[in-house]
């Protein structure tokens, strides 16, 4: 047997007590397509990362046509003919094609250009795979396809033979994916290697030979792509066995809120491409899907921090107009925001002013423009109190906060009044398991208590655990609801994965 | 040895510091002294009693403190705020010419108790309208502020340039380019008789403990601060951004033009191209001295002040460049950013 071109030998990479990437091996032949298949943070970027020599691992070893890569050092990466194409460009938008692709290749002290000569095997290597751009074109003025072609040629034009693409089609159309495809399977006709990373099922079918699925860290399955199904694939990344812990049942009372056909536009781009939901008291309405898919968008939208663009909203059954984040609040409308530290508190300022600013209008804590202090601290006491906020009195700061505590103080401030509905978002990233189940419970309890809750979340096991009725978004659309006493692993997995007419199938063939 | 955020700043800390901050200040300075062939502490004490030695040199000092109490307020809000106002230097002059036109052209004949605070009102309010163009430029196009609000000032510096070389000249000032003086009555009353200290001292200090409630006790205080410290945590919390902004920027130029009214109704009677000896850009140092405390400004502005006065006594008793008074309040400035590190962070080995 010949020596694969790169063989990736026991790689473990921990982040803290993370595990990024636990005991990886993988061998890529030439003339090869490999797709990397996974769930976010199932550890793809972080073995990418380790090949390309952004990152040190902790064990293993990297051989490149049978010898060993150092570590930690992407400029022998290079050289040894490895190519990445990152996900977000590495250009400079000010230089032109050609610049672009020189960058980094010229002696520092050489005291003359080889542009001619450059220009030259540019054109060649466009020439040969196919990949047509104009070299003088500022990159700036390129579309995103365009960019990506020229990130390609940067890496080929450093020679390389083993090409790595980040989540390639992240950025692109349809269209400017399918030509894309076209090109690699030309590039890997004529002997390059590449792997890409994806979490879509279409495109790793259709553009694979062999799909290497990865999960939690660990590569749990290697399918030839011919004798694989996107089924069996969206099964094998999700995974796990679906348990529900035992709860006592919903009991679901009128619609809180309903959303029919709401489009979300942001500077001419479709973030929500008409989505509808139905979500009624007392019960956990859960949002899955791959993070940058309208999660965003949607949290935003409900929060009152950004306006639609069409579609109606039905708050009780009665049509409102686009919201402002007062009118949400005064709403009876709680918010957990995505980013905690970005948009849930504000660090330098005192926990109780943390508590007491989204409301501070109200007449509980200001009067005539005057701030109610006294007021404001019983409440934060109150939060602290019921809410076991750990590690900080009502006057300092919310930074000293750890990430559970803070999290507790927003839901406290949210929960304390008992909302009639409650949009959280990601409302357990990042936290430690202790602090995950505190808010789980007390999400649990707003539930029983009659509070409609929005739940988006990217951890499946977190929406499997709390929700009643799950959707998946993907590409800004909103799938139809399934029971979650029905969800199982494949569906999920294909829900995820845009695949909603293959879900239905499945649950059809059970 | 690396550095660690401090859980709390301890208050005997926030006082301590800024002390310790003036007296390395001081000392470094003193090597500049020193290198000058000046015996150091007898250099400190000349400061010392040139700047409060005499009735008239104590009196001179806080009148000398006066406008950068203000402008160095219009700095400490806007930047509260995050909105980096580095035009009080022109808001200043718009403000002293805003008066000084007022005064002569129209209000002139009204008597004092209607007049005085009607011209300061003036004042402040062409402080604000030269303002109001970079917000304008911020909140519509994003552009940065800085730029644009330091570039204001050549404008308002040349525009008045202009007046008090056309509209406005003083007849009787021998061609010299003055404007014409306020009337007499227009003068803000003296504080202390025979010297050139004024009620605007009393006006500034207490505009100083009004900014101070302001910002602790009112909602407007409260989302400012929000705004300044996190623009998306203050947006989520329903903060209106723009609104604020333009709230803060108002007061900022409002208290800058002010300061140029004052100096002109308490000090000049009349406005020319140097009123200011760069009380719109020291009023920045001082806001960064009071760690953009209000009630810190009144004390920045006296210590500051007090550099600058005293050094003249220095100066001529020892025969030394009174630049170093602007060499001490520039050391104190980098000294005084280091001490406010440390109230944050802690050495740990």
């Amino acid at each position: 047997m010949t020596v694969p071109v790169l063989e990736i030998q026991g790689v473990s990479k921990r982040f803290g007590t993370n595990l990024a990437n636990d005991d990886i091996s993988i061998t890529l032949a030439k003339g090869e397509i490999v797709a990397l298949l996974g769930e976010n943070g199932a550890g793809k970027t972080t073995l990418m990362s380790v090949l390309f020599g952004h990152y040190m691992p902790d064990a293993g070893r990297i051989l490149i046509d049978g010898m060993e890569l150092p570590q930690g050092k992407p400029r022998a990466a290079i050289r040894a003919g490895v190519g990445m194409v990152h996900q977000h460009f590495s250009l400079a938008s000010n230089l032109t094609v050609l610049e672009n692709v020189m960058t980094g290749t010229e002696k520092l002290w050489s005291w003359r250009s080889g542009t001619s000569a450059a220009r030259k095997k540019l054109l060649a290597i466009s020439e040969r795979f196919g990949l047509k751009v104009d070299p003088d074109a500022r990159l700036g003025d390129l579309s995103v396809g365009e960019q990506q072609r020229v990130e390609i040629l940067k890496a080929l034009y450093n020679d390389a033979r083993i090409l790595i693409l980040d989540e390639p089609t992240a950025v692109l159309t349809n269209i400017e994916a399918e030509k894309l495809f076209t090109t690699l399977k030309e590039m890997a006709r004529q002997g390059l290697s590449l792997i890409f990373i994806s979490h879509k099922l279409d495109e790793v079918m259709t553009a694979a030979d062999r799909i290497i699925v990865l999960r939690s860290g660990k590569v749990v399955a290697e399918r030839r792509a011919s004798e694989t199904s996107k089924a069996e694939l969206a099964e094998l990344m999700v995974g796990r066995r679906v348990t529900r812990p035992v709860r006592e049942p919903s009991a679901p009372g009128t619609v809180a809120l309903e959303a029919a056909d709401i489009t979300v536009k942001i500077n001419g781009v479709e973030r929500l491409k008409s989505i509808s939901f139905r979500l009624r008291e007392g019960e956990i309405l859960g949002i899955i899907g791959v993070s940058g898919n309208g999660q965003a968008a949607l949290a935003h939208l409900l929060s009152g921090t950004l306006s639609r663009t069409s579609g109606t909203l039905l708050l009780f059954g009665e049509p409102i107009g686009n919201l402002g984040v007062a009118d949400v609040v005064s709403a009876d409308i709680g918010r957990i925001p995505e980013d905690r530290n970005e948009e849930g508190v504000i660090g330098e300022m005192a926990i109780w002013e943390n508590a007491v600013l989204e409301r501070i209008s109200s007449p509980a804590f200001s009067r005539s423009g005057l701030v109610n202090r006294k007021a404001g601290i019983a409440f934060a006491k109150e939060i602290i109190g019921q809410f076991d906020v750990r590690g900080g009195s009502p006057a300092s700061r919310a930074r000293l906060l750890s990430g559970g505590n803070m999290q507790k103080l927003i839901l406290g401030r949210n929960l304390h009044q008992r909302p009639r509905i409650l949009i959280a978002a990601q409302p357990a990233r990042g936290l430690d398991e202790g602090a995950v189940a505190a808010v789980h419970a007390r999400l649990l309890e707003a539930r029983r208590q009659g509070t409609a809750i929005l739940l988006i979340s990217e951890d499946l096991d977190e929406v499997i655990a709390l929700a009643d009725r799950i959707q998946a978004i993907v590409g800004g659309r909103l799938s139809p609801p399934v029971e979650a006493e029905v969800a199982e692993a494949r569906r999920l997995g294909l829900m995820m994965a845009g695949e909603w007419h293959e879900a239905w199938k499945a649950d059809h063939a059970i | 040895m690396r550095f660690e955020r401090r859980e709390h700043r301890p208050l005997y800390l926030l006082i301590v510091a800024p002390v310790l901050a003036v007296i390395a200040a001081l000392a470094l300075s003193g090597i500049l002294i020193a290198i000058a062939g000046a015996p150091v502490l007898d250099a400190y004490w000349r400061i010392l009693t040139g700047a409060f030695g005499s009735r008239l040199s104590a009196t001179e000092t806080l009148t000398r403190a006066t406008p950068l109490m203000l402008t160095g307020l219009a700095a400490a809000v806007a930047f509260r705020a995050r909105l980096w106002n580095i035009g009080a230097e022109g808001q200043f002059y718009l403000g002293a010419i805003a008066v000084a036109a007022a005064s002569a052209k129209v209000l002139g004949d009204l008597p004092a108790p209607i007049l005085i605070p009607l011209l300061l009102l003036v004042g402040a309010i062409a402080g604000m309208v030269l303002i109001l163009i970079p917000l304008w430029l911020r909140l519509r196009f994003s552009v940065d502020e800085v730029v644009t609000s330091l570039l204001m000032n050549f404008v308002a510096l040349l525009f008045v340039s202009m007046l008090i070389d056309g509209v406005l000249k003083d007849p009787l000032a021998f061609g010299w380019p003055q404007s014409q003086s306020i009337s007499d009555h227009a003068m803000l009353p003296k504080l202390i008789a025979r010297s050139r200290l004024h009620i605007g001292l009393v006006i500034a200090v207490a505009l100083a403990v009004i900014v101070h409630l302001m910002q602790s006790r009112t909602v407007f205080g409260l989302q400012s601060r929000a705004a300044g410290l996190n623009p998306s945590g203050a947006v989520f919390a329903g903060v209106p951004l723009g609104k604020t902004l333009m709230k803060v920027a108002c007061l900022s130029g409002g208290l800058a033009g002010l300061a140029g009214a004052i100096e002109v109704m308490g000090v000049k009677g009349y406005v020319t191209t140097d009123l200011s000896p760069g009380f719109g850009y020291a009023g920045i140092v001082v806001a960064m001295l009071a760690n953009l405390n209000p009630l810190g400004v009144v004390l920045a502005a006296i210590f500051t002040a007090t550099m600058f006065v005293g050094a003249d006594g220095m100066s001529r008793g020892l025969g030394i460049p009174t630049y170093i008074a602007d060499v001490t309040v520039a050391l104190s400035l980098l000294t005084m950013l280091i001490a406010l590190f440390f109230t944050q962070y802690r050495i740990r080995r």
